[in-house]
């Protein structure tokens, strides 16, 4: 689903020129739970971002489902993004003047689903992760827990193939982070691709390989499990 | 604009009250710009948030434009929230994987503005606030300033009677924190009601009043401009 070659991204600032990818090689296969993990500055975010087509590379290529994406126009990123990526991200990201319900229905005006279709699959959703007594509430009002679900409920409201999470669980505690961890595994039990950043080898083990970098280049790969 | 009453905030732990407000009664009229100070733990962000209908105190009472808040049903509380209010956060708030013009347009999407007219309003704002070439990238291709000041473009572009900010230079350095408080001093200058929290005195200095909380009272209520 994921192939990436010899990606590099470089920041220019005024004196200093960074080398956030340096020649990156990445494969990921559709259906696998991949966590990239490694230490700070190793440029996993840079990678997550531009593997979420929200920053491009400086050089190399990002095959998604065998379209080069580099090659394609802005709107036609946007297009493949709107329609087949979902992001999880540590700050949930959540906009705070729009309701629950409104925050997870938000994606399906881009892709314009008609209004009743909306609140079927809203509904659904709020129902699944257990906050649909809090539909009307603003995130601020809601625990981080339950703003997380919310922010999951919002990444996968149109089916996305893939999810893109960076440190899913990075500002909750252990039992509202177990309960996200859960609800990404079973999300990829389904057949949803998954890519996490994470520093916690705990929710790594989650997923069926662990990737890690260092320097902006991948140094191993293990198997947590077997992916068939 | 504003008109509270004896509100009281406390959380239970147990049989025991930690409180956070307590005894708050205050008035802000249109077209203020108050600043609310206090050392941490103070109740400041609290009482902007009550403010704000995102939380409710345990007692006393709200009244905005004159209508009972503590009295509203959610539908009522969520009008309010979209023809009235703007917000402005320390950490920015924006929706990572839309591009700055669509952080900006997504108010509108839910007052149901026609795409025309949505269109011309989001250009006059991006023109306003000098970011039209960054139209089309992504929050994290934009500097902590520039992230900022979409927050606050998007807070504003309904034109909410208040706007209402939590620290909104707290991640900023010196330079892109004066930027936001000359902007905010702008949109107070055309008319916005503006309440903001912040521990910066010098932030505080672009408003008209200042009132600081000192263990959920208010230790000090005074006009600055």
């Amino acid at each position: 689903m994921i192939r990436t070659n010899k990606l590099v991204k470089v920041y220019h600032t005024d004196e200093v020129q960074t080398t956030a990818l340096n020649e990156l090689d990445l494969e990921i296969k559709e259906g696998e739970f991949v966590s990239i993990m490694g230490p700070s500055g190793c440029g996993k975010s840079t990678l997550l971002n531009v593997l979420g087509m929200i920053d491009s590379p400086s050089s190399g290529e990002y095959f998604f489902q065998d379209e080069e994406i580099g090659h394609l126009s802005e709107r036609g990123r946007s297009n493949i993004r709107k329609h087949n990526l979902g992001f999880v991200f540590q700050s949930f990201n959540l906009i705070d003047e729009l309701t629950v319900f409104e925050n997870v229905e938000l994606p399906m005006l881009y892709t314009k689903v008609p209004s009743s279709d909306r609140k079927a699959r809203v509904e659904e959703l709020l129902e699944d992760m257990s906050i649909m007594h809090r539909r009307n509430h603003f995130p601020q009002q809601l625990s981080g827990g339950q703003q997380q679900r919310v922010a999951v409920a919002r990444a996968i409201v149109n089916h996305p193939k893939l999810i893109l999470a960076d440190e899913p669980t990075g500002n909750l505690d252990s039992s509202n982070g177990d309960d996200v961890m859960r609800i990404l595994t079973k999300l990829n039990d389904k057949g949803t691709t998954i890519v996490m950043v994470t520093h916690s080898q705990y929710c790594a083990e989650f997923g069926n390989r662990i990737i890690r970098m260092l320097d902006g280049k991948v140094v191993t790969e293990n198997l947590v499990k077997q992916f068939l | 604009m504003i008109n509270l009453e004896n509100i009281e905030k406390y959380y239970r732990s147990g049989l025991q009250k930690s409180w956070v407000l307590r005894d708050i009664s205050l008035n802000v009229d249109e077209g203020e710009f108050v600043t609310i100070m206090g050392a941490s733990g103070s109740g400041k962000t609290t009482l902007l948030n009550i403010i704000g209908m995102l939380d409710e105190g345990n007692d006393g009472s709200y009244h905005f434009l004159d209508e009972p808040v503590h009295k509203f049903r959610e539908k009522r509380r969520t009008e309010i929230h979209k023809h009235y209010l703007g917000f402005v956060f320390q950490a920015y708030h924006l929706i990572e994987e839309l591009t700055v013009y669509e952080n900006i347009e997504t108010p509108l999407l839910y007052r149901n503005v026609k795409n025309q007219e949505r269109k011309a309003i989001v250009a006059d704002i991006l023109d306003r606030f000098n970011i039209v070439a960054k139209k089309d990238l992504f929050p994290n291709q934009l500097s902590g300033g520039q992230q900022q000041l979409v927050g606050v473009a998007r807070a504003i572009i309904g034109k909410p009677k208040l706007l209402l900010a939590d620290e909104p230079t707290g991640n900023l350095h010196t330079e892109q924190g004066q930027m936001i408080m000359n902007l905010f001093k702008t949109l107070h200058d055309d008319g916005m009601t503006i309440i903001q929290v912040t521990h910066a005195e010098k932030n505080a200095q672009y408003g008209t009043r200042i009132i600081r909380l000192n263990d959920g009272f208010i230790e000090e209520d005074t006009m600055i401009a």
